[in-house]
Parts: C-alpha cells; sequence; structure tokens
C-alpha cells in the first residue's frame, strides 16, 4: 500500500538554475525558474488537501490549494490574482520565502516525498504576470479621506501601504534612502532577487494608489509629530533593525573589513560591482573570510565571490546544522566553492600597515542549550589557528537603529531595544503603530508583510471608529 | 531632485552651492551635514551644511574639489539639477554659553565651522577664530568669519597671509598668554586636528572636532563610518560628526580615509578621460 502510494505520486518538478560554475563569476539570477508546462507538472501534484495544512504555513495564509489549482488548469491570470489577495509581493516571496520552514514544510506530500513546490509556483505566477505586462489591480474601496504615512519601504512598510490604500485611505511612505525596498534593495543581492522584480513589485504598491517619497529621514528630516500636525490621521513604522553588529575584538576597524550592511549595501544598492562605471568603489578580495551563518553570511560570501575572490572562507562558530540560513542557501553557497570553517570564530583581526591580512581564529565546541535552545559554542583553548584574509565581512546579526528612537523618546522599547508593540500592533504613542524587524528583530521578508498587513487591518478599526 | 540656485567659486577647487531643500533647510541645525548623490551612477557623500535659510527654503554647501564625485559637483551650474540630497544628518553641535571658545578651521573646515562659530557668538560666547590654509589663494570665508569673531586670526604655510606657520602656534600663543579658554574646536584635516588636540591636551581644555570619515548611508546602517572614540566604536553620521578630540584615535581615521585610495585614482581618470573625450578641459563646466 505505501509503496503504491509513492509510486503514484510524481517527483517534484526540477527548477533549471545557471550551472555553479558559471554563476559563481555572475550577478543573474541564480533560479532560472519553471516554464509553463514545468509549472503546470508540478502544480498538479498537489492533493488538494481540504484542510489544506500547508496554508498553516504561511504567515499570511495565501489560498495555496486554490492559486495552485488554478496553476494546473492553465488559468495563470486567476492563480496569480488568487495570490494577490493575500500577498502583494509574490514575484519576492516565491523567490526569498524560507518556504522549507513555512508552506512546504506542512505540504501532505512531504510526508511520502519532496513537498510540492509552492515558492517555485509562486514565482512562476508572478513573473509571468510581470513580464506579459498584463497587470490587474484589485479592485479599492472608496476613499475615506484619511492619511496614513508609512516611514519605511521595506517589505513590513510597502505591504502595510497596499492594504491601506485598497482600504481606501491616502497612504504616503516614507523612506530614509534614495531607493524603495529597505532589505530587498539593498541587502539581498541581484542574482538572488533581481532588482528589477522588486521594482515592479513596487510599482504595484505605487498603482494601488501609496506614494512614495524617498531621502526622507523621519526623526530628521521630519518629526513624528510634524506628521500629525501636517494632517496624517496614523503613522505606521517599519524601519527595519538596520544597524550592524560588530564582534567587538581587536583589529576588527582595520582597512578591508566590513559589516555585511556595508559591503551589500555597496555592492546591490550602489552597484559597486559595477565600478567604475557606478562611482562606489569596494575591495575586491583574494581571500575572503566571511563571519557568520545565516542568509546574510550567504549573500555576502557569495557577493564576494562573483567579486572575483580565489577563496571565499565562511566561519561559523557552531555547525551547519545550527545556522540560520535557508537549506538552499548553504546547498547553494557549496556547490560554489565556499569553504565552510565550523565551529570556530575569531579572536582578532591581524593587519599589517593598517590593512587586514590574517584572522586570528579559535576552535568551538558545542556545549549546554541557550535560551534559544541551540546548543552554546563553548571555545577551545589552546586550538588557534589562522585564515589569510584581505577582506572580512561580519554577518553576525543587527540590532534596531536608533535615529527615530532617539527622536521619540516617547514610544516605548522592549528589552531588546526594539519598539514593543502590543496586539494590535500599536505602540505606546496615540496613533502610532509599528511591524517588522523593527518590533521583532531580523525575521523574514514574510513575516514582515504579515505584520504590515495585520497593521493595516488595525489602523483601518482605529482610523473608522 | 535638488535644484542648484546659485554657484560661487570662492577659492581655485572650491566651490558654493546654493540648493533647493525646503524640508531640509527647516530643521538644519549648526554641526550637520547632508548626503547626496548626483545621479544614478553616483556615489553618495556627505556635505556639512554650511548655510540654512527657511525663508528661501534653500541651503548652502560649500565643497572642495578632490575626487571624481567632487569633480562632478564642481561642473555643474545654476540651474541643473542634484539627483538626491538627505538630511539634515548627524547629531547638532552643542550650543551653549561657554565663555571663551576658540574656533580653529583648516582648509574647507571653515565651512563646516561658520555656523557653529556664528551660533556660538549668538550664545554669548566670546569666540575667537583661527582660520588657517596652505596659501593666500585657499583661505575661504574670511569675512563672514571674521564678522562673528571677537578675535581673528590667519595664518598659511607659506605667510602669504597672516601669520606664516600653523594654526596651532597661535593657539598654543593664546594659551601661553594666558587667555581663558572654556572650549576649543577643530575642523579640518584630520591631521591638523590631531595636532590641535595635542596641543589643548596637556591643558585639560575641552576638545571637541567634527570628523570626516568616509559614509555611504549616513542614517547608521552600514558602519562604513566608525570611528573609535575613548576606545569604543561609534558611528560618526549618526554619533557624531562632533566628539570629544581627545579621546579620537586619529591614526585609525587617517587609515580609514585611505581605504578606496587606488580605487578613487581609478575613477577620478576615467571621468578625466571622458572629459576629454567631450573635448572639455573639465576645469570649469562640461555640461
Ligand atoms: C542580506 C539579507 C538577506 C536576507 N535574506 C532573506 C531571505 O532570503 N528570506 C527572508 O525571508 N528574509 C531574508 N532577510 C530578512 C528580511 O530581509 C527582513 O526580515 C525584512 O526585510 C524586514 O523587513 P522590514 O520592512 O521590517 O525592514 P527593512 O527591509 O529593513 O526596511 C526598512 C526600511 O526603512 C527605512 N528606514 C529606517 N529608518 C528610517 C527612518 N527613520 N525614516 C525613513 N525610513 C527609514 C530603511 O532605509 C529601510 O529601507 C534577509 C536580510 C538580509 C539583510
Ligand atoms: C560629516 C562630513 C562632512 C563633510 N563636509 C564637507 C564639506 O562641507 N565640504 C567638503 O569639501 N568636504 C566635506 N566632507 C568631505 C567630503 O565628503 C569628501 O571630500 C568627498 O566625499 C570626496 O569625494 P570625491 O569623490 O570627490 O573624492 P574621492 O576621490 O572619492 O576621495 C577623496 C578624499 O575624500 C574622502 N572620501 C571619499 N569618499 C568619501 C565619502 N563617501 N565620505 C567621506 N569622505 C570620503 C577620501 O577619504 C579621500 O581622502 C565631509 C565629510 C564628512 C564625513
Ligand atoms: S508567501 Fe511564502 S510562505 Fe506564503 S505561500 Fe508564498 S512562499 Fe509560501
Ligand atoms: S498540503 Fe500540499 S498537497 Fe495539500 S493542498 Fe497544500 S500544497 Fe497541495
Ligand atoms: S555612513 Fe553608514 S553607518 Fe554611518
Amino acid at each position: 500500500m505505501k509503496k503504491n502510494n509513492q509510486r503514484s505520486i510524481p517527483k517534484r518538478v526540477p527548477m533549471r538554475e545557471q550551472s555553479a560554475k558559471e554563476r559563481a563569476l555572475n550577478f543573474n539570477e541564480v533560479a532560472l525558474g519553471y516554464g509553463p508546462e514545468e509549472a503546470v507538472a508540478e502544480a498538479s501534484r498537489c492533493l488538494q488537501c481540504k484542510s489544506a495544512p500547508c496554508m498553516r504555513g504561511c504567515p499570511v495564509e495565501v489560498d495555496i490549494p486554490s492559486f495552485v489549482s488554478l496553476i494546473a488548469e492553465g488559468d495563470f491570470d486567476a492563480a496569480i490574482k488568487k495570490i494577490k489577495e493575500k500577498n502583494c509581493l509574490p514575484a519576492i516571496c516565491g523567490r526569498v520565502c524560507p518556504q522549507e520552514n513555512q508552506c512546504e514544510k506542512f505540504c501532505t506530500l512531504s510526508k511520502k516525498g519532496e513537498p510540492l513546490a509552492i515558492g517555485r509556483l509562486e514565482k512562476f505566477v508572478a513573473d509571468h504576470e510581470r513580464e506579459s505586462g498584463k497587470i490587474s489591480l484589485p479592485k479599492k474601496k472608496g476613499p475615506t479621506n484619511k492619511k496614513v504615512a508609512v516611514i519605511g519601504s521595506g517589505p513590513a512598510g510597502l505591504a502595510c501601504a497596499g492594504d491601506l490604500a485598497k482600504l481606501g485611505h491616502s497612504v504616503t511612505i516614507f523612506e530614509a534612502l534614495h531607493k524603495s525596498g529597505g532589505v530587498l534593495a539593498y541587502g539581498i543581492p541581484e542574482f538572488r532577487l533581481p532588482k528589477t522584480v522588486v521594482e515592479k513589485e513596487i510599482d504595484f504598491i505605487k498603482k494601488l494608489g501609496a506614494e512614495i517619497k524617498t531621502n526622507i529621514v523621519i526623526g530628521k528630516t521630519k518629526m513624528i509629530d510634524e506628521l500629525f500636525s501636517e494632517g496624517y490621521d496614523a503613522v505606521f513604522l517599519g524601519t527595519g533593525a538596520g544597524l550592524p553588529r560588530f564582534l567587538r575584538v581587536p583589529g576588527e576597524n582595520l582597512n578591508g573589513v566590513y559589516s555585511a550592511n556595508e559591503f551589500l549595501t555597496r555592492a546591490n544598492l550602489m552597484k559597486a560591482y559595477l565600478f567604475p562605471k557606478y562611482d562606489t568603489p569596494i575591495k575586491r578580495g583574494e581571500n575572503v573570510v566571511v563571519v557568520g551563518g545565516g542568509n546574510v553570511a550567504m549573500d555576502s560570501a557569495r557577493t564576494a565571490l562573483r567579486l572575483g575572490a580565489k577563496n571565499v572562507y565562511l566561519l561559523y562558530r557552531r555547525t551547519e546544522e545550527e545556522m540560520p540560513a535557508r537549506r538552499e542557501e548553504v546547498q547553494h553557497a557549496k556547490e560554489e566553492g565556499i569553504k565552510f570553517r565550523i565551529l570556530a570564530t575569531p579572536k582578532r583581526f591581524i593587519g599589517v600597515d593598517g590593512w587586514i591580512t590574517a584572522v586570528e581564529c579559535i576552535k568551538t565546541r558545542l556545549g549546554e542549550p541557550d535560551e534559544s535552545g541551540r546548543r552554546k559554542p563553548v571555545i577551545k583553548e589552546g586550538s588557534d589557528f589562522l585564515l589569510p584574509a584581505d577582506v572580512v565581512i561580519i554577518a553576525i546579526g543587527t540590532m534596531a537603529n536608533p535615529v527615530l528612537l532617539e527622536a521619540t523618546p516617547d514610544i516605548e522599547l522592549n528589552g531588546k531595544g526594539y519598539i514593543a508593540v502590543k496586539k494590535n500592533f500599536r505602540t505606546s504613542k496615540e496613533g502610532v503603530f509599528a511591524g517588522g524587524d523593527i518590533t521583532t528583530g531580523s525575521a523574514t521578508v514574510i513575516l514582515a508583510i504579515g505584520t504590515g498587513k495585520t497593521a493595516a487591518l488595525e489602523i483601518n478599526n482605529y482610523l473608522l471608529t | 531632485m535638488f535644484k542648484i540656485l546659485k554657484k560661487e567659486k570662492l577659492a581655485p577647487l572650491v566651490f558654493g552651492f546654493e540648493i533647493e531643500a525646503p524640508e531640509i533647510a527647516r530643521k538644519a541645525k549648526p554641526g550637520q551635514f547632508v548626503v547626496l548623490r548626483i545621479d544614478e551612477l553616483g556615489e553618495r557623500i556627505p556635505l556639512t551644511i554650511y548655510d540654512f535659510n527657511e525663508k528661501n527654503s534653500s541651503i548652502s554647501l560649500i565643497f572642495q574639489e578632490v575626487g571624481k564625485t567632487t569633480r562632478q559637483l564642481a561642473s555643474l551650474s545654476r540651474g541643473d539639477f542634484i539627483g538626491d540630497v538627505v538630511g539634515p544628518l548627524g547629531k547638532p553641535s552643542e550650543i551653549k554659553n561657554f565663555g571663551t571658545v576658540v574656533c580653529v578651521a583648516g582648509g574647507v573646515g571653515a565651512a563646516v565651522i561658520f555656523p557653529i562659530a556664528r551660533a556660538l557668538k549668538k550664545a554669548g560666547n566670546r569666540v575667537i577664530t583661527i582660520l588657517g590654509a596652505r596659501n593666500k589663494e585657499l583661505l575661504i570665508l574670511e569675512k563672514e568669519l571674521s564678522s562673528i569673531s571677537d578675535d581673528f586670526f590667519i595664518t598659511t604655510d607659506d605667510g602669504s597671509k597672516g601669520k606664516c606657520g600653523v594654526c596651532t602656534d597661535i593657539l598654543e600663543g593664546l594659551i601661553e598668554g594666558g587667555q581663558e579658554i572654556n572650549r576649543v574646536i577643530a575642523v579640518g584635516p584630520a591631521i591638523m586636528m590631531k595636532f590641535v588636540c595635542e596641543t589643548t591636551r596637556p591643558h585639560g581644555i575641552k576638545m571637541i572636532v567634527s570628523l570626516n570619515s568616509i559614509m555611504v548611508d549616513g542614517t547608521g546602517m552600514c558602519g562604513s563610518c566608525r570611528v573609535t572614540v575613548g576606545g569604543e566604536t561609534k558611528f560618526c553620521c549618526v554619533d557624531g560628526p562632533e566628539f570629544d578630540g581627545h579621546l579620537v584615535d586619529f591614526d585609525e581615521l587617517m587609515n580609514r580615509q585611505k581605504m578606496y585610495l587606488e580605487e578613487e585614482n581609478t575613477s577620478l581618470k576615467e571621468h578625466e578621460a571622458k572629459e576629454l573625450k567631450k573635448g572639455k578641459c573639465g576645469c570649469k563646466r562640461d555640461k
């Protein structure tokens, strides 16, 4: 019986990718995606489970069985409409959601084989719509004559603004940088999330009616209280967790040592990989050491490789099992030739004439579990070793950016320095709501979207009662 | 887009721009800066807000041509646009009545110190200004600074104007002459600020410097601008740009300023080659 079942379920349709050798030398997207036949074939594997366990894994509750069955029927236009009822940034989520921990984790098929490739299908229909150029807009409610200011144009802000606009409110997004998208624009590299895709999804939010004002730092150019006096009725804060953390070990300010935020911002936002056509420079290392084990570390390592590094070492103090990065990204990084050095951590950075030349590392072992449940790394005394390095990238996480928070002392923070929000996404300041990384610490795109959407509903309630 | 309302040449390679930027003008305070990007291909560079006029809804910037971006900026004219300008960034200067404040400016540092000195004067301080440059041609804002200073000194390296020597000579003279000094503020090249700090250190005089580290976003997001102050890493753009000069690791700052020397040269050479191709000399306006 069991055997029979296994045979009756066809295997997951593989997705075409650039080969590891080829892609390690360019910044083009790694995943080439499904074609229509492949998408239909993959969609046809769905069992259309009545209880749709997959939906439990999606923070924005995309109606997965419905959109998948529309793909299986070949009605791609209807499929994307279905997704967009819940998720306004599908081409982005289809690419960067950690599906293996979310929707696909709960898919019934995974009990008997590989789960349905929900993310790839989402990417396929979103790309199909974008490439066809026929972007349909959902119905909007009539104007409510209420104005909302959204601070930050990352996924949380975009999702919140999109939904508020659909509900008939007039929405303005204020963004500190010259370009909108938050981490989608400055952090996640082109080869994983092409910037044209991000721009098109942002265009969709604009088409819904949200206006975006770049080059405005709230807390500097304008204060929250001024927004209220200018006639905004509510404010949503989606400012992200953009302050890079450093290791605080000697030599960290040597030339050639970067935070991942700086390295990736130079490469992505400022297009330093196209220097000197673009003015912003970046150091192209021969031996690059990346410290960390998350998506940010993988992105940094793979960017350094594409900038021409001979050796890229990834230094992580736990084992591959504990790495917070997506499996797929770890896999891709390995295929491309990133050298993993697990159970080790930097002790000090060594330089000559002010430039980094090597990282003095020390080995670790896993000890007792810490608060997060992960086993804590313990230093193995006397196990020092050296890694040569002319560029080092520190990707050990971020904290709350202080700019806005310092300017608004009346917004309460939680113990970790992030904005404290109540269940309904309200902050301690009247009329001010918050969501995304600035409330949770670094999380995921789809969680940020989820909080942005729920906050939009709460703001709607607040405005209309 | 930000319109250039006025352009002025202040010295060889030093220009002043007045830029339409109502939102920044409304908020700017002495000591703050903007980050600008000329166009889509451009890098983001920080420049101090020299003056701000809320009524005109404009800000003024003064900059020296040192590399590709400032050279390209200098080639723009009145009526042209700058793609992106964001600010005011950084913490404003501490303005109080301290008593007697000595303001020491080197080169284009004069542009940074002017709004601070003016505010200090207005707050009731006795303001003594020392303006230094390599030679007479490179002195800027002489009139403006002297008009708001109780005492005003000029030094040039070659003696072409004022006292021959460096600005620390005058400062030392003042201190040794028994002048009561409650605070010294120095802005200029890192090496000059370092020497001013060494001059005041033995006398325990409060010392403020405005640091010019390399920046990208200017909002605390990247850490490119990190400096060591009192043994701790600080971000110049959000924690500064002003710091207690006696705590700053100037050698590290000077080292970090050299990070992209090679790339800056490449960039400038490419730019010059392009200017040549266009048949323009590149010294005035290539638009
Ligand atoms: C390199 C990298 C790779 C990642 N990879 C993945 C992945 O594969 N999958 C995944 O799900 N997640 C990934 N993440 C995490 C994900 O990107 C974030 O959780 C998500 O972007 C958070 O969204 P947000 O809207 O809260 O904030 P952000 O995306 O950080 O956006 C905040 C925006 O607010 C702006 N801002 C900040 N302060 C102000 C102010 N005072 N005034 C005006 N504007 C302001 C910022 O400039 C920024 O544009 C990655 C993160 C990084 C850094
Ligand atoms: C807070 C602050 C305020 C400043 N105010 C003024 C001002 O009012 N007037 C003025 O003339 N200059 C000012 N500067 C310096 C100015 O930013 C640099 O001269 C300019 O960035 C040089 O760019 P470039 O491409 O022309 O030269 P490049 O060839 O790139 O570099 C020449 C020199 O400028 C430094 N530099 C390069 N890029 C940057 C960057 N992104 N940020 C900071 N320094 C950099 C380099 O260390 C190098 O020594 C300020 C700097 C800071 C940090
Ligand atoms: S949005 Fe993300 S979690 Fe939700 S269905 Fe799509 S890929 Fe899965
Ligand atoms: S759990 Fe899997 S098989 Fe079942 S409906 Fe969802 S996607 Fe289809
Ligand atoms: S310039 Fe990026 S943090 Fe200061």
